[in-house]
């Protein structure tokens, strides 16, 4: 017998739970990756999971979870299962060429050619 | 690894022994860089298991401190005091689950977590298992608990596997505000009448004993823990934040006059090191094992929970089937 001192948990039939056995597989239903934005205009930001059944109520845990504190305009929610991904392990493939000057701006310094081009000029 | 990261909690090691030092030595390489473990990479057995103890301990322990302080919503002295206790206990409930899913990603379903606390095969924290008899009781959980959790997760954030980081540094954030507003009911009582101050005077008189078990006995010098500081599961030894603690916020209890029941305590101004009574831990081990004022009462409520949530829980589910996968972040 469980002799609480909460008026609450004394009105409720705590002996009658006793019985529960376990939570069956999938009860608690499947993952959902949450995408937060925080103003329009910015991106959506992986904040986290949540469990639901299904994406109505994906988004409606979503907000309780990840929008009641900070600004929130909106959120995205999409199944785990339907996140693709590469292993970590295998990180090296985005390794390529050290020097990538060749993709940047500042690997273009055509100045010191038209310099070079109008200092001669001027000596002829 | 295309698709969905499942992991097989019961996988073996498919390999010589030489392989498996050599990830063991690419794995050790990374922590000890200050990178993070992310759920599909190779982990030791050793580090997967303990990580899942762990953040499922730190999950139930969120869940079950919202018993003690959910009680007393319904009675919390003004709407002000209200409106804080019922958002910190939705964030305490909102802890459980963002532990929950950084547990998953090791592999354990929720279910089978929820399962293992009812069933009382896994633990939380044991200071849960005391009662909240006043509001005093509030203020103490709320600036002295959560002061001590937050010495434990701010290291805990700083660990090495990813998503147990990434969950904790938002929880850290909320735990700020909820040290702040248990500080502020503990100086509101504090400095108020006298019987207000003997409220508090008796609660904190009952509180520090559980706190002083907060952190755990002392580690006993082992292999196993060294290699858990290695991989970066435990951040601190128990005593370092049993210290951290005792130096932060003993000084905060004295200067409004109160007193804790320890004779002994008393900080060596040479070495900077608390000397204190030591806790019972005879006690900590019976009460962890069940035979405290609340264990029965504690998962008595969360079966309670289970059972009534579970029609609310069919009844969505019926309408789309679903299969689960281990979410992979």
């Amino acid at each position: 017998m469980i002799n609480s001192i909460d008026p609450r948990i004394k009105r409720a039939d705590l002996e009658g739970a006793s019985g529960f056995g376990a939570l069956a597989e999938n009860e608690n239903w499947i993952p959902f990756a949450v995408f937060h934005q925080d103003k329009r205009g910015e991106r959506h930001e992986f904040v986290g999971t949540i469990h639901a059944p299904d994406p109505e109520m994906a988004l409606l845990f979503a907000k309780e979870q990840y929008g009641r504190r900070k600004k929130t305009v909106n959120i995205w929610v999409v199944r785990s299962s339907d996140i693709f991904t590469f292993a970590h392990e295998d990180e090296d493939m985005f390794e390529t060429v050290p020097e990538k000057k060749y993709r940047e701006a500042s690997g273009y310094p055509v100045r010191k050619y038209i310099n070079k081009y109008l200092s001669e000029k001027d000596h002829e | 690894m295309y698709g969905s990261a499942f992991i097989d909690k019961d996988e073996k090691f498919v390999g010589t022994a030489e392989d498996e030092a050599q990830l063991l030595e690419v794995f050790e390489a990374r922590i000890a860089r200050g990178e993070k473990i992310e759920p599909d990479d190779w982990m030791p057995a050793d580090y997967r298991k303990q990580l899942i103890r762990m953040i499922e301990q730190h999950a139930h322990s969120e869940i079950m401190g919202a018993l003690p302080e959910g009680t007393w919503i319904t009675r919390a002295p003004g709407f002000r005091r209200k409106l804080a206790l019922i958002a910190k206990v939705q964030d305490e409930v909102g802890h459980g689950h963002l532990l929950y899913a950084a547990a998953e990603t090791l592999g354990k379903s929720r279910e089978d977590m929820v399962n293992d606390m009812i069933s009382g095969k896994s633990k939380y924290s044991n200071i849960f298992n005391y009662p909240a008899k006043s509001w005093a009781d509030i203020a103490v959980i709320g600036f002295l608990v959560d002061a001590g959790a937050i010495i434990n997760q701010l290291l805990n954030a700083k660990g090495s596997y990813g998503p147990y980081c990434r969950a904790l540094e938002r929880i850290c954030y909320e735990e700020s505000f909820h040290l702040k507003q248990g500080y502020d009911a503990f100086v509101a009582l504090g400095t108020g009448t006298p019987m207000q101050r003997e409220m508090l005077q008796d609660a904190l008189n009952r509180w520090w004993p559980p706190m002083m078990h907060f952190f755990g006995p002392s580690d006993k010098l082992s292999v196993h823990t060294e290699r858990l500081m290695r991989w970066k599961v435990k951040m601190a030894s128990n005593e370092d934040m049993r210290q951290e603690f005792i130096d932060q916020y003993v000084p905060k209890i004295w200067e409004l006059d109160f007193t804790l029941p320890d004779p002994k305590l008393k900080k060596n101004e040479e070495t900077g090191v608390w000397d204190y009574t030591e806790p019972d831990w005879d006690e900590f081990f019976r009460v962890i094992n069940g035979d405290g004022p609340c264990n029965a009462e504690r998962i008595a409520v969360r079966k309670y929970a289970e059972q009534h949530g579970r029609w609310v829980r069919e009844a969505l589910m019926s309408r789309t089937p679903v299969a689960h996968v281990t979410p992979f972040a």
